[in-house]
């Protein structure tokens, strides 16, 4: 995102400034002094973890007094319980989930997905002091920083505790009997797999190639896995040496969580689904005919 | 606990091979099955299951043409108590802002407890409404919830962050909740419950119920414009293993013990 933000800046003479907000930030700043002009840091005690209301009471005021032409947030759970608010408070337009920006002819296009990938939209901003966008995560390439931002320290706005919201703890993450992340072979199923009743077929075909089962998000959902065994955004990253993918269609949320694995065989009934993009080998078919021919063919290559 | 749900009814594309319509900015949707918005179904779930465990009511709220109503008594027999449908030719070509914008014109003179939305529609995918109708009607909002705990007039939930992480905080009432899938299990409504549904009230409203002007929605009402839609370039693709489901499964096993993958 700092890398998309200095082109877009450097595209259209302007700066590049990064907000940093926490409760000590430390070294963090000098980091990112290399990514742009200068970064604006606030350190509050209040800001020790995220609140997008107290976020929102410091962001309005910086915003309003520097008038930013672009404002880049990153499409996460942070972003997305801010950026559209801000864009309302700020009487902005914004774009949520960019997988591009551009610029032609001195006007501002974002690209995103529409349709759960299957579509691309090239969307543009009307005509405003200001807009908003959050950029999907990890979709920009990054680059060396070369700059030597000046560093400035903000102050605290806020007297007054934010009563109407408060942040209590952190949740971690699920932890079962099986850790699907240390597996070489993990053997995932998506929404083709239509019933619960149908998941026995799956540990049979994960017992025969030596694979533990995981699921895409709407396995987990729907309470047929437990949620350690989710891989994705919202769930693992896994890096097995083989990895199936089963009745799923390959969502980027998906995706981000399996991209290295080492090699992956995708079986799905739909031939445009995304994951054959993904996959180095692609089987179109019926998985409930697929699965059973496939684990009987894995015994016999076996013996 | 008084509630009020947003849903869309959107077509079901998981499997739909999707063809883009004349003009570049939209997909034809004429073979398109169409079904409440996933996320939303698990909002709706949520308001019914609050319901039931501390009373109060449920009003459904969306933005939608006819065809829209079947969504809405779905959720009527699940237990919702009634509903409004938005509808206005000029409606047509909202962006998400526009869209929140209308739905503040009815719900800002409605008492709430409770705003649930989706997350995200599975078509659009923008993430916005709650949050931009949470700012509208200044009232606190969290996003991507996974539980709700309601105690007094403040509403313990857990948010879903990344990796599996989350992050549980308090919120006062009367607040905007955007519903995260898996918070619940969605039921089915049953026999008695469409049976009800039929005397249950769908109100439907127009742009002259508003205290709009066709310059505020549509596309004059919005902030943003799809330009073009395109069907994304596949990069490399996987090597297709074709023939009977017996032959490419043969196939795919040599090749799994040839790189020594089978154990």
């Amino acid at each position: 995102m700092l890398t998309k933000g200095k082109e877009l800046a450097g595209a259209t003479s302007a700066e590049l400034d990064v907000v940093l907000l926490g409760k000590t930030v430390g070294d963090f700043t000098k980091l990112l002094s290399a990514y742009a002009n200068r970064v604006l840091v606030v350190e509050d005690k209040k800001l020790k973890n995220f609140n997008s209301s107290t976020y929102l009471e410091v962001l309005l005021p910086l915003i309003t007094e520097h008038t930013p032409g672009l404002i880049l947030i990153g499409h996460t759970g942070f972003g997305m319980d801010l950026a559209p608010r801000l864009a309302i408070e700020l009487d902005m337009p914004l774009i949520t989930d960019c997988t591009d920006l551009t610029i032609e002819d001195g006007n501002l296009f974002a690209t995103r997905e529409m349709y759960g990938g299957k579509i691309n939209a090239k969307v543009s901003f009307c005509k405003s002091q200001g807009y908003i966008a959050t950029v999907r995560q990890g979709i920009f390439s990054p680059e060396e920083g070369t700059l030597k931002g000046e560093v400035v320290s903000v102050a605290f706005p806020l007297t007054e505790e934010i009563e109407e919201k408060k942040f209590l703890e952190y949740v971690e993450a699920a932890v079962g009997d099986v850790d699907i992340t240390q597996a070489d072979t993990v053997v995932a199923i998506g929404r083709g797999i239509k019933e619960e009743k149908n998941i026995p077929l799956i540990n049979e075909f994960a017992e025969t190639v030596g694979g533990v089962v995981a699921g895409s998000r709407p396995v987990i959902d729907s309470g047929w896995l437990p949620k350690e065994r989710q891989v994705g955004q919202s769930g693992k990253t896994v890096k097995p040496k083989l990895y199936f993918a089963i009745g799923i269609s390959g969502s980027f949320q998906h995706v981000s969580g399996m991209r290295s694995a080492g090699l992956v065989v995708a079986i799905n009934k739909d031939a445009g689904a995304p994951i054959f993009s993904v996959a180095d080998y692609g089987i179109v078919g019926d998985l409930f005919k697929v699965i059973p021919t496939l684990k009987d063919k894995v015994k016999e290559t076996k013996s | 606990m008084d509630m009020i749900v947003c849903v869309k009814r959107v077509p079901e594309t998981t499997e739909a091979e999707l063809t883009i319509a004349e003009g570049g900015r939209s997909i034809k949707e004429e073979r398109l099955v169409f079904d409440i918005n996933e996320w939303d179904n698990y909002a709706v779930e949520e308001a019914i299951l609050l319901k039931e465990k501390f009373g109060g009511s449920v009003i459904i709220i969306m933005v939608g043409s006819e065809a829209a109503n079947e969504t809405l008594r779905h959720c009527l027999a699940k237990g919702a108590d009634s509903a409004v449908r938005l509808s206005d030719e000029a409606f047509n070509g909202s962006d998400g802002y526009a869209i929140a914008r209308i739905l503040r014109e009815v719900i800002k003179d409605m008492k709430f407890d409770l705003l649930l939305t989706g997350v995200q529609s599975s078509d659009n995918g923008y993430g916005q409404i709650g949050v931009m109708l949470a700012s509208m009607l200044k009232v606190p909002h969290a996003t991507l919830v996974t539980s709700i705990e309601i105690k007094d007039k403040v509403a313990k939930v857990t948010r879903e962050l990344e990796g599996g992480e989350g992050e549980a905080l308090e919120i006062k009432l009367p607040a905007v909740l955007s519903i995260q899938t898996g918070i619940n299990e969605p039921r089915y409504a049953s026999i008695r419950g469409i049976r009800d549904a039929m005397k249950k009230e769908i109100k439907v409203l127009g742009l002259s119920d508003t205290g709009l002007s066709a310059r505020d929605v549509g596309e004059a009402g919005s902030k943003t414009r799809i330009e073009e839609l395109f069907i994304p370039e596949v990069g490399e693709v996987a090597e297709m293993l074709t023939g009977t489901v017996e032959e490419a499964s043969g196939k795919l096993a040599e090749i799994l013990k040839s790189k020594g993958l089978l154990g």
